[in-house]
């Protein structure tokens, strides 16, 4: 929802998705510049980190209310982890509950007015799918071997129907991470937009501006759901192909 | 659209790097044993608080049923000792009975004995009476004295009809 006022932007409803360099870094031919997309990935780290260190602080018996919400938060993703992959991989358990905190809070950190939402960028969502991707594929040849070579074959499946089903099996596998990433990338792209673009009818409309003025409250609640939905989604999708990865079909 | 300018994909790749890692190795090592720790410590303490509770229940369940055992043997010798004292009660006031039954009988008896004799004499002395005024009178009605024995054997004729 950044109202991106930037420098050519003007009021283009993706201007609030614009990079801008707030401390250029140039290394080699990369350009590493500390960016507003940065300072919100720090932001968010901080803020996930600091929220755990600071609630867990004391470890009380009988919790407050900073430590029950890290124990809750931590709870939910446990539960979830719990369920889907089960007690054999809980080494892989951190790795789901950074990506589900890291997205969680990139996306409710975009609802803030002027904030920035790393996590509608296609490049950061992909580098995180790809990411669980690969690591999902590795560790299922490291625990079947070319075993894992007969996840492609759908079990009960005639032989005949084989040719066809393979295929499809692959693909569907390989666009895991692109569905991955799309997935999360696209729901905040189009929220965001979507809330610029109707708020931009409030000030055109003079008096008749409260309905799209109602209608923006009533999206952004709609909104911080998606921004929720998206993190435990995306994090419910990890648990499921670690799951493939460890137990096959 | 921003996010398909590749000339800023090196950046958020890098900076996604540099504070994915971090954060991960935050909760994997400081963060998310804590929190597990401080669960289990939890855990542990609930278990250990009902399985006292529950020792202590069992210990309250045993001394109830003792308790019980003890109420139920008191209440038997209670009722024991009511139904050997209603029987000796009951013994005792049989025998009083009888004895009085005894006594009174042996009173009446001596009582009608009475009665009887003393009727016997009331009619013994009512028939010398009636046989005197029957002389009397008959000396004075016929001037003649008739022999006493007639007289009362006239006399006793006519109580032996009266009944």
């Amino acid at each position: 929802m950044a109202e991106g006022a930037g420098q050519g932007g003007g009021h283009s409803p993706l201007a609030q998705f614009e990079i801008k360099e707030i401390v250029p870094i140039k290394l080699g031919g990369l350009d590493l510049s500390f960016t507003n997309s940065s300072l919100f990935m720090v932001i968010a780290v901080t803020l996930a980190a600091s929220f755990f260190l600071v609630g867990m602080r004391r470890g009380a018996l009988v919790p407050g209310r900073w430590q029950s919400a890290a124990e809750m938060t931590y709870e939910f993703v446990a539960g979830l982890f719990r369920d889907t992959v089960g007690h054999e991989g809980r080494q892989y358990f951190p790795i789901v509950f950074t990506l589900f905190m890291f997205i969680l809070i990139g996306n409710l950190l975009g609802m803030l007015p002027y904030s920035f939402t790393f996590t509608s960028h296609i490049i950061v969502t992909f580098a995180m799918a790809a990411a669980v991707f690969i690591g999902v594929t590795v560790l299922g040849f490291a625990k079947h071997g070319m075993h894992f070579f007969t996840f492609f074959v759908p079990p009960g499946a005639p032989i005949a129907l084989w040719p066809l089903l393979i295929p499809i099996e692959i693909i569907s596998y390989l666009s895991r991470p692109i569905s991955l990433s799309v997935r999360l990338f696209a729901n905040m792209l189009a929220g965001h937009t979507l809330l610029k673009v109707i708020a931009g009818f409030i000030p055109a409309l003079a008096i008749f501006g409260v309905l799209p003025l109602a209608l923006v409250v009533a999206l952004i609640g709609l909104e911080i759901l998606i921004a929720f939905l998206q993190a435990y989604v995306f994090a419910i999708l990890t648990c499921l192909y670690i799951n493939d990865a460890l137990h096959m079909h | 659209m921003p996010q398909l300018d590749p000339s800023f994909f090196a950046t958020q790749l890098f900076w996604l790097l540099l504070t994915l890692v971090p954060l991960y190795f935050v909760l994997r090592r400081a963060v998310l044993p804590r929190i597990s720790e401080v669960l289990e410590a939890r855990q542990r303490h609930i278990d250990s608080d009902l399985e006292k509770a529950t020792k202590l229940r069992q210990e309250a369940e045993s001394v109830l049923a003792e308790y019980e055992k003890a109420l139920a043997k008191a209440r038997a010798e209670a009722a024991e000792a009511i139904k050997r004292t209603s029987n000796e009660m009951a013994a005792e006031s049989a025998k009083r009975h009888q004895a009085f039954g005894q006594e009174l009988a042996a009173k009446t008896q001596d009582a009608e004995d009475r009665v009887a004799k003393a009727k016997e004499a009331a009619l013994a002395q009512v028939a010398a009476v009636a046989s005197e005024v029957a002389g009397a009178a008959s000396a004075k009605l016929i001037g003649t004295n008739l022999p006493a024995d007639k007289i009362d054997e006239a006399i006793k004729d006519t109580m032996r009809g009266r009944g």
